[in-house]
């Protein structure tokens, strides 16, 4: 019984990570309709701003005493990783929706900055490579060469797997392959309630993620851009129509789901320190599992569904099923969507004929 | 009894009642009118009809056989074809291959025929190509075979869903508004063709239709139904004059 | 042309090139055209499903993996029965009966497992159905890790080498054909119908649970094949080939050169692995302008490369007669 609370317990604090993930995926779903493969690598990189901010000398000279540091290391992976949400969108998915400017010397920009490294391996012809991007973006714009109006989703669905694959491998180049080892930016002690064992992490990672959810919670349901939000997600047109700026909604929508993913990447590094560019690959399809499973677009279904799939992984490997741990997630996916395709919270469409 | 027959018919969605059991009987070679004010429930009719949704009560026989627990491609296979109010052509595909693919299911070929391409596969699909030919020629889309049935005008489109319904050779046909958004000169076209059709095909034909000039001059028999349930039942002559129907549409109390 | 008139002439060529083309270009560059071939397989068999029947699958190499590991272990276990059996023919023959064995095994149990996964998942749609497949990948993955028998996480070695460039372009071959006639015939209207709108194709009679099935165990059948081939030919598989990875590139292979087109699935087979393998030395990096391109194509040119142009025009219509 012990160790089934003890089981419990770190569930729960596995399953909250999950949610945090899982609510990105669920309100770009939402406004888009769209499963944002490249969600999961945002949480990646939101645990390697973590890191890196944790390094910062005179942050680390101060971590494990002050709170203030800790504050300061989540906050600051949040807003950053919050603004690579913004460029995936504005980059990535706007230009399907409408006219949009630069797209082509964004992406030309960081096509030439890979070709100078493939080509001459130095500082200078990285930025020579990029500046020969950028402008062969803007005269190609300039020519009238213009991003298409996306009908299909399946195209949408290819662009967030090049966007995924991007920041997968981009990050690779930048952050280095091998493994980094997340700094300890929180004192750790344990402590025992009752018979269980406690330390501080598993608290502080449950705590944390109740009051992110919360915080959404209040954003979603009582601010007036919480409400412009719901009003994309029910019917982006009619929204557009009654003078709500979609594109801007779209795009807080994208941070607000990238900061969470941030947090979250953040939380399971405490737990978990070691971090690596494809330690989200995994964890970001089983939060889009978990949102499934709670019913895709449905913000309490998301936070339920994380905690299911993070309690069913760890009751497994704790219960000596280990090696079949990846596969738990998918499983109950399966069986949800043949039982209940809808998901737990989710409601079913009919079709107008 | 007659070739298509519906029986205390009621279907709900959520707390709507959007049928409430609805009779109604088609008699073989029938041109029967189904009108009523927006919403009440016509198109459901067409929807339960077609299996594309389930009754909640009550039971649909076409020509003696229920059909109202079968899948719309059964259903079409059993005979009773449609059209749609908001256009839905294959868009992908050829004026052509859209008749084509409804006359499929009055052929057998196995699917290694089509694979090795036996001789038995092309005789076939001769065959087919010929009647889905001598439809296009009724409709007069003969000449646009090869075009994408997504590049034809509005009318035309929707002739050549009557014309890809009439390729599964129904026994019943529903059209569902096939006068929207046409012109007055089109409409009467329509009129006429809806009338060669019931006559060189031999069918029945269920229309549901918001123009009235083309209920009144093409239906035999006309069915009003509002808020999913008959409000009255007659010749067109008799459902002009019939206070009940003038209420449901001027929209009374 | 009259058909065997081809297909030998097809057999002819292959056998030519399959004696001199590794001296002319090199084992190196030898294993690539194996690779591409390999990739064709799969390329085009998932746009029968993905392109021509819309329905979107990216679980393609769950039914590889599938195919790999059943003519291996056909091929390893039941070899010496097999030799055994057929001691009388010469070497080759046997090597050939013993390759074929594990095909026609690898295209059976793929297709069992296309079947399996496909009654109950494709009646959800899009995304779900997108997750649906990813998932049974994953599933199937797994499994395999953890079955001793075939190596688990070791990975499955000692399997003979037993495919090579005849037998890969043999079935790049046989693929393309059968997915051309079965596109150009009434299943292939059906599937497409199903992909254009599937409540008009459903009211049309297409029985489109059958035919999304078909096409999707067909699909998963020639998954298996490529699967077969590429175990034959590597000697060693490793659940790791058979990530969702792989389906991902597979799927980028389809829609880069033209979703609904078998051109387009050929070109984008071709493009994605020899560039792949052309900037290897590169590592990541050439993934990351990879998938540059990759966005960039999608932008601009969301219909693919080749969009759905296709060489071969199906027969013009014949005159109507009364």
């Amino acid at each position: 019984m012990e160790t089934f609370l003890q089981q419990v317990i770190n569930g729960i604090s596995q399953g909250s990570a999950y949610a945090l993930i899982a609510l990105g995926y669920t309100m770009v779903y939402g406004v888009l309709r769209l499963i944002n493969f490249a969600h999961g690598d945002v949480y990646m990189f939101g645990a390697f701003m973590g890191y890196y901010l944790a390094n910062i000398p005179w942050i680390k000279s101060g971590v494990g005493t002050s709170a203030a540091g800790a504050v300061f290391v989540m906050l600051g992976a949040m807003v950053l990783s919050a603004g690579l949400g913004i460029l995936i969108e504005r980059f990535a998915y706007r230009p399907g929706r409408g006219p949009t400017r630069f797209t082509l010397a964004f992406w030309l920009g960081l096509l030439g900055a890979g070709g100078g490294q493939m080509a001459g391996q130095t500082f200078t012809s990285v930025v020579l490579g990029a500046f020969a991007g950028i402008a062969a973006g803007v005269v190609l714009e300039l020519l009238g060469i213009r991003p298409v109006r996306q009908e299909s989703r399946l195209a949408l669905l290819i662009i967030a797997i090049g966007v995924s694959l991007f920041l997968e491998n981009g990050g690779q180049q930048a952050f280095g392959a091998d493994p980094k080892f997340f700094p300890q930016i929180i004192p750790t002690t344990s402590f025992k309630v009752g018979p269980l064992d406690l330390d501080s992490q598993r608290v502080i990672v449950l705590l944390v993620s109740l009051v992110l959810m919360v915080v959404l919670n209040i954003i979603v349901n009582y601010t007036k851009t919480g409400k412009a939000m719901r009003a994309v997600s029910f019917n982006l047109d009619a929204a557009k129509l009654m003078g709500i700026n979609t594109d801007r909604i779209i795009a807080f929508t994208f941070a607000l789901g990238s900061a969470l993913a941030a947090a979250g990447g953040i939380l399971v590094s405490l737990l978990y320190p070691r971090i690596d560019p494809l330690m989200g690959v995994m964890p970001g399809l089983k939060a889009f599992v978990a949102a499934v499973l709670g019913g895709i677009g449905n913000i309490p279904g998301a936070m339920i569904g994380g905690l299911i799939i993070g309690m069913a992984e760890v009751m497994a490997v704790g219960y000596g099923q280990s090696t079949y741990r990846d596969a738990i997630a998918f499983v109950i996916l399966v069986l949800i969507l043949l039982l209940r395709p809808a998901g737990i919270m989710g409601k079913g469409m009919i079709e107008k004929v | 009894m007659g070739i298509l027959d519906v029986r205390n018919c009621t279907k709900r969605f959520g707390g709507l009642v959007a049928v409430k059991a609805l009779n109604m009987c088609l008699n073989q070679g029938d041109l029967y009118g189904l009108i009523g004010p927006n919403g009440a429930g016509k198109t459901t009719v067409f929807n339960l009809i077609t299996g594309v949704y389930k009754t909640d009560e009550g039971s649909i026989e076409l020509d003696g056989r229920t059909i109202h627990r079968s899948k719309p491609s059964s259903i079409a296979r059993l005979g009773i074809s449609r059209t749609f109010q908001n256009i839905r052509l294959f868009r992908s595909m050829t004026v052509l291959e859209n008749v084509k693919v409804a006359r499929h299911m009055r052929k057998k070929q196995g699917i290694v025929d089509a694979i090795v391409r036996t001789r038995h596969l092309k005789t076939e699909e001769d065959e087919i190509e010929r009647d889905a030919m001598n439809l296009l020629k009724i409709f007069n889309l003969d000449a646009r075979a090869d075009e994408l049935a997504f590049n034809l005008p509005y009318g035309s489109q929707r002739r050549l869903e009557i014309a890809r319904a009439l390729a599964t050779s129904p026994k019943v046909l529903l059209l569902d508004e096939p006068a929207a958004g046409m012109n007055p000169h089109e409409s009467l076209e329509l009129m006429r063709l809806i009338r060669s059709i019931r006559d060189e095909f031999h069918i029945t034909i269920l229309l549901v239709e918001h123009n009235m000039k083309v209920v009144m001059g093409v239906c035999e028999k006309i069915q009003v139904i509002d808020y999913g349930e008959t409000i009255a039942l007659g010749t067109p002559k008799e459902i002009q004059g019939n206070p009940k129907v003038i209420e449901a549409y001027l929209g009374g109390a | 042309m009259k058909k065997w008139v081809f297909w030998l002439a097809a057999l002819v060529v292959l056998a030519a090139m399959e004696s001199s083309l590794r001296g002319l270009i090199g084992a190196y560059n030898y294993q690539i055209v194996i690779l591409v071939g390999i990739n064709i397989i799969l390329a085009v068999s998932l746009n029968l499903i993905n392109g021509y029947t819309g329905q979107f699958s990216i679980g393609h190499a769950g039914f590889y993996a599938v195919g790999a590991y059943t003519s291996a272990s056909v091929v390893v276990y039941g070899g010496p029965a097999i030799r055994a059996a057929t001691a009388f023919l010469p070497q080759t023959a046997q090597n050939a009966v013993l390759l074929l064995l594990g095909i026609i095994a690898a295209a059976i149990a793929a297709g069992i497992a296309g079947w399996a996964v496909g009654i109950p998942s494709l009646r959800l749609r899009g995304d779900y159905l997108a997750i649906v497949t990813l998932g049974f990948g994953e599933i199937i993955r797994v499994l395999i890790l953890n079955i001793d028998a075939i190596g688990g996480a070791r990975g499955f070695s000692g399997i003979p080498q037993l495919s090579n460039f005849f037998w890969v372009y043999l079935g790049v071959l046989i693929t393309v054909v059968t997915v051309h006639n079965l596109v150009n015939s009434s299943y292939g209207r059906a599937f497409i119908s199903i992909r254009d709108d599937e409540i008009a194709a459903e009211a049309m009679g297409v029985d489109t649970t059958r035919f999304k099935v078909m096409s999707f165990v067909i699909s998963s059948m020639f998954a298996g094949i490529a699967g077969s081939l590429f175990g034959h030919y590597t000697m060693y598989l490793h659940p790791n080939s058979f990530l969702f990875t792989t389906s991902f590139y597979l799927i980028i292979m389809v829609v880069v050169g033209g979703l609904g087109s078998i051109e387009g699935a050929i070109l984008g087979a071709v493009l994605v692995t020899v560039l792949l393998e052309v900037f290897r030395e590169f590592g990541a990096f050439r993934l990351v302008n990879f998938s540059i391109l990759l966005v960039l194509i999608m932008i601009y040119r969301p219909q693919g490369l080749l969009g759905a142009w296709t060489l071969f025009r199906t027969r013009k219509p014949a005159p109507a007669t009364k």
